[in-house]
C-alpha cells in the first residue's frame, strides 16, 4: 500500500478534508498553527471545498462552528492549550446544543509559565464540557480519528461534540508514513451531515432560549445519557472502519500484552507507544505485564478498565496532567471505577511527563517494576522530578 | 386611509415579554419588515434573548438563534459560512445585539466580522446600558446618567465619560454601510435597511432603542423620547455609505437637551452646570457631523 508521509497536524487537516467539513473557523496557537496552514493550503488549492473562516480568537472560532453546525453545515477547528482555555464557555455551549463538531486539540501545557510541550491539563481542564474526548498515539490514527468522530458525533442517538487530541511535537510536527485512504471510500463511510433539526427558513425554529427548571435537567439527562450511549457508538464506528480500511485503533482501550498479565500500566497518547517498548523489554525479563491505552476519556470507558481490574494484581495509572487537589485525573477516574468492581487491585498513579518532559523506555520500565511489587509509598507519585533527587512522594 | 409606507408583514409575534413600552423589540419587528421572511437571526444574552419567553416558545416567524453573550458577530459570520457552503444565496443573516453585547463584551468578534467583510446584517440595539441585568452601565451609556454601577450617591458619582460611538468604530472598518436609526422614525430606518441588505459585506446599524424601565420614565413616552433625542441631536439620524457621511433627518430646529433629559429619572440628579457640559458636547459632536457630512460628499460616487 503507497503510504503517506506527514505529520500529525497534516492528518488533523487531511482528516477534515476526507471528512467534507463544509466549515472550517480556526486560530492558530503553537503548535496547532501547521493545522490551519495546511487548511488554508488545501482550501486555497481547491482541493478542499469549504468555508474557511479566518477568525480573530479561539472563541470566535467555537462561536461561528457552532452557527455553522446548527445551520446544518459540518465544522471543523482546531486549538491548543490557551485556545482551548478560551473556548471553554462555548465548549459547553456546543454540547448544550447537540451539535457534531470536530476539533483537533494539541495537547500543550498550560502557562505560566509559558511550555509549548505537551501535556494533557488543557483538554482534562475541558472534560466536563459534554465533549467526546479522544487521545491518539500515532498520526495514522489522528487521520483515522477525525473522521470517525463525525460519524460517532453526527450519529442521531449521540450528537454531541468531539475532540481529537495528539501529542504537542511528538506527533504534531513528527513526521510518519500515514495511508490516506481514498476520498470515495470515505464518503461511504461517513455519508453527509443531516441534523435533526437546524436553521431553515422554510421550516423557522427558535433555538436555545430560556428553559426554566421544569425542563432544564432533562436537558442535561439526555446530553449525560448520549454521552453513556456513545460508548457504544464508538466501538462499532470502529469496528465498521476497521471492515473498510482494515485497522482498528482499539474502540475505547487498547490492550497491549494483557494476556495473563499480573500487573498493568494505564497510559494515553504517544507514552503508549513507548510503554509498549517498556512492556516487551519487561516481558522479555519473564515479567507478565502489559499496558492498557486509554483512547477514548470521554466517555470514560468504566467497563474496559473494570475487566482489566479482574485480570491483574496491580495497576499503574500514568497521568500526563494533574488534578491540583488530588492526582491525576486517568486515575481518579480509574479509581473511581473500580471502586464499584467486584475485585479492586492495587492502584496508584504516576504523573509523568508534565510540560512535554521526555519519557524514555527506561523510566516506565521503573514503573512497571513498581507496580509489580506493590510497592507503596504514597497513592500518587510525581515521576522524575529534578528536586529531592528523582522523585516526590505525596 | 393614509398609505402605509412600511411592509406589513409582522414577523415577530405579539406577546412578547418585554416591559411595557420596550423599544428594542420595536427595533426587531421594523428590522424584520424591512428584511422579510428569507433572513435568519442570532442573539446574545441580554433583554432580546427573554422576548420569546420560555421553552419552547419563539417570538419570531423566522429561523432564530440563541448565542452566548459575546458572539453575536462571530455566529453570524458562521451562520453565513454555513449557507455558502450550502450555496444558499438569498438569505440575510442577522445579528442583533444590545449595546453591552456590541460596544462592549462583543466588540471583539464584532470587529472580526467586520474587517473580514463577511456579509451579514449587524444591529445594536441601543437601551445605554446592561438592561436585562438589572441596568448596570455599558460603554454606551451617556455621560450624566444613573445606572445601577453608577449610582450618583452622596459624592456625584454618575456615569463620568461619553458614550462610546459605535459608527465610527465600525466606520473605521472601512465597511459598506453603517448608520443610525431610531424606533422612532420606522420609515427611515426601513429606508435604510432597504438599502443596504444587499450590499456585499458587513453592515452595521445603530439602533435607538428608549428603554421605560432602566431609563426611568412612563412606558407611553418611548416614541416621545426617541424624537425628542432626534429633535435635540442627542441621536442624529445619519449614514455613512463607503466613507460618505450623510445626515438622512435634520430638525428644523435644534431644541435643548434639557427638554430631553428632564423627562428621565436617569438624570434627575444632573445640575445646570452638568447639563451645560451635555449641551456643549452635543452642539460640538453635531456640528462635527455637518462638517463630515460636508467635507465627504465629494467621495459619493
Ligand atoms: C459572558 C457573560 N457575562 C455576563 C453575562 C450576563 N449578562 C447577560 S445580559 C447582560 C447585559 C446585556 O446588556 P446589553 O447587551 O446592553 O442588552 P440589554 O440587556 O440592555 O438589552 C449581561 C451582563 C453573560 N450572559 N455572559
Ligand atoms: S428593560 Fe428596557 S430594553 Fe429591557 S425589556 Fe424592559 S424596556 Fe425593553
Amino acid at each position: 500500500m503507497p503510504m503517506d508521509v506527514m505529520t500529525g497536524n497534516s492528518a488533523q487537516a487531511y482528516g477534515a478534508k476526507l471528512a467534507r467539513a463544509e466549515v472550517v473557523a480556526a486560530y492558530p496557537i503553537t503548535p496547532q498553527t501547521t493545522v490551519v496552514e495546511k487548511l488554508a493550503d488545501l482550501v486555497a488549492s481547491g482541493e478542499m471545498k469549504s468555508q474557511y473562516i479566518k477568525v480573530e480568537s479561539e472563541h470566535s472560532a467555537m462561536a461561528a462552528c457552532i452557527a455553522a453546525s446548527a445551520t446544518g453545515a459540518r465544522a471543523y477547528t482546531a486549538t491548543a492549550a490557551h485556545g482551548l482555555a478560551l473556548m471553554h464557555e462555548m465548549l459547553i455551549w456546543a454540547a448544550g446544543s447537540r451539535l457534531p463538531i470536530v476539533m483537533g486539540n494539541i495537547n500543550r501545557a498550560m502557562a505560566p509559565p509559558w511550555s509549548v510541550w505537551a501535556d494533557y491539563q488543557d483538554s482534562i481542564a475541558e472534560r466536563d464540557t459534554g465533549w467526546m474526548q479522544f487521545y491518539c498515539q500515532n498520526n495514522q490514527e489522528v487521520l483515522d480519528t477525525v473522521i470517525q468522530a463525525y460519524k460517532v458525533a453526527e450519529n442521531h442517538d449521540i450528537l454531541l461534540p468531539a475532540m481529537v487530541m495528539e501529542d504537542a511535537f511528538y506527533l504534531s510536527h513528527t513526521f510518519e508514513p500515514v495511508d490516506v485512504p481514498p476520498q470515495k471510500d470515505v464518503d461511504d463511510f461517513l455519508p453527509p451531515y443531516d441534523p435533526p433539526i437546524k436553521l431553515d427558513v422554510d421550516n423557522p425554529v427558535g433555538l436555545w432560549a430560556l428553559v426554566p427548571p421544569d425542563h432544564y435537567m432533562e436537558f442535561r439527562f439526555k446530553i449525560a445519557k448520549a454521552m453513556e450511549d456513545s460508548r457504544k457508538v464508538i466501538q462499532e464506528v470502529d469496528e465498521e472502519w476497521e471492515k473498510k480500511f482494515g485497522r482498528s485503533h482499539g474502540g475505547l482501550v487498547e490492550r497491549y500484552r494483557m494476556e495473563d498479565a499480573d500487573a498493568a500500566i494505564i497510559a494515553a497518547g504517544t507514552m503508549s507507544s513507548t510503554a509498549r517498548v517498556a512492556v516487551d523489554n519487561m516481558r522479555d525479563k519473564g515479567k507478565k505485564v502489559g499496558l492498557a491505552r486509554l483512547r477514548v476519556f470521554r466517555p470514560f470507558p468504566y467497563e474496559e478498565i473494570r475487566q482489566i481490574a479482574k485480570e491483574v494484581d496491580s495497576i499503574g495509572v500514568l497521568d500526563r496532567s494533574y488534578t491540583f487537589g488530588h492526582g491525576g485525573a486517568f486515575y481518579t477516574e480509574t479509581a473511581g471505577a473500580l471502586y464499584q468492581a467486584p475485585e479492586r487491585p492495587h492502584v496508584k498513579n504516576y504523573v509523568i511527563g508534565i510540560g512535554g518532559r521526555d519519557i524514555p523506555p527506561k523510566e516506565i520500565e521503573g514503573i512497571l517494576e513498581k507496580v509489580l511489587s506493590k510497592e507503596d509509598g504514597g497513592e500518587v507519585e510525581w515521576w522524575g522530578l529534578r528536586t529531592s533527587g528523582s522523585r516526590e512522594v505525596n | 386611509m393614509a398609505k402605509l409606507t412600511i411592509p406589513q408583514e409582522e414577523l415577530m409575534s405579539s406577546g412578547h415579554i418585554g416591559c411595557l413600552g420596550c423599544g428594542a423589540t420595536l427595533a426587531m419587528r421594523y428590522l424584520l419588515k424591512a428584511l422579510g421572511k428569507r433572513t435568519m437571526v442570532t442573539i446574545p444574552a441580554g433583554c432580546i434573548a427573554i422576548m420569546s419567553g420560555i421553552y419552547p416558545r419563539s417570538f419570531l416567524k423566522v429561523p432564530l438563534l440563541d448565542v452566548a453573550f459575546e458572539t453575536t458577530a462571530a455566529s453570524a459570520s458562521g451562520i453565513r459560512a454555513a449557507l455558502d457552503a450550502k450555496g444558499i444565496k438569498d438569505v440575510y443573516v442577522v445579528g442583533f445585539g444590545g449595546d453591552g453585547g456590541t460596544a462592549d463584551i462583543g466588540i471583539q468578534a464584532l470587529s472580526g466580522t467586520a474587517e473580514r467583510g463577511d456579509n451579514i446584517i449587524y444591529v445594536m440595539y441601543d437601551n445605554e446600558a446592561y438592561m436585562n441585568t438589572g441596568i448596570q452601565r455599558s460603554s454606551a451609556t451617556p455621560f450624566g446618567a444613573w445606572t445601577t454601577t453608577t449610582p450618583v450617591g452622596t459624592t456625584g458619582d454618575f456615569k463620568k465619560r461619553p458614550k462610546k460611538n459605535m459608527v465610527e468604530i465600525m466606520v473605521a472598518h472601512d465597511i459598506p454601510y453603517a448608520a443610525t436609526a431610531s424606533v422612532s422614525y420606522p420609515e427611515d430606518f426601513v429606508k435604510k435597511v432597504q438599502k443596504a441588505k444587499d450590499m456585499d459585506g458587513t453592515k452595521f446599524f445603530h439602533v435607538f432603542s428608549p428603554c421605560p424601565t432602566g431609563w426611568r420614565f412612563s412606558p407611553e413616552m418611548t416614541i416621545q423620547m426617541g424624537v425628542l433625542a432626534y429633535q435635540t441631536t442627542v441621536f442624529p439620524m445619519y449614514e455613512v455609505e463607503n466613507g460618505v457621511y450623510r445626515v438622512t433627518k435634520k430638525p428644523a430646529k435644534r431644541k435643548p437637551v434639557t427638554e430631553y433629559l428632564k423627562l428621565q429619572g436617569r438624570f434627575k440628579h444632573l445640575d445646570d452646570e452638568t447639563i451645560e457640559i451635555i449641551q456643549k458636547n452635543v452642539d460640538k459632536n453635531w456640528e462635527m457631523l455637518l462638517a463630515k457630512a460636508e467635507f465627504t460628499k465629494k467621495y459619493a460616487e
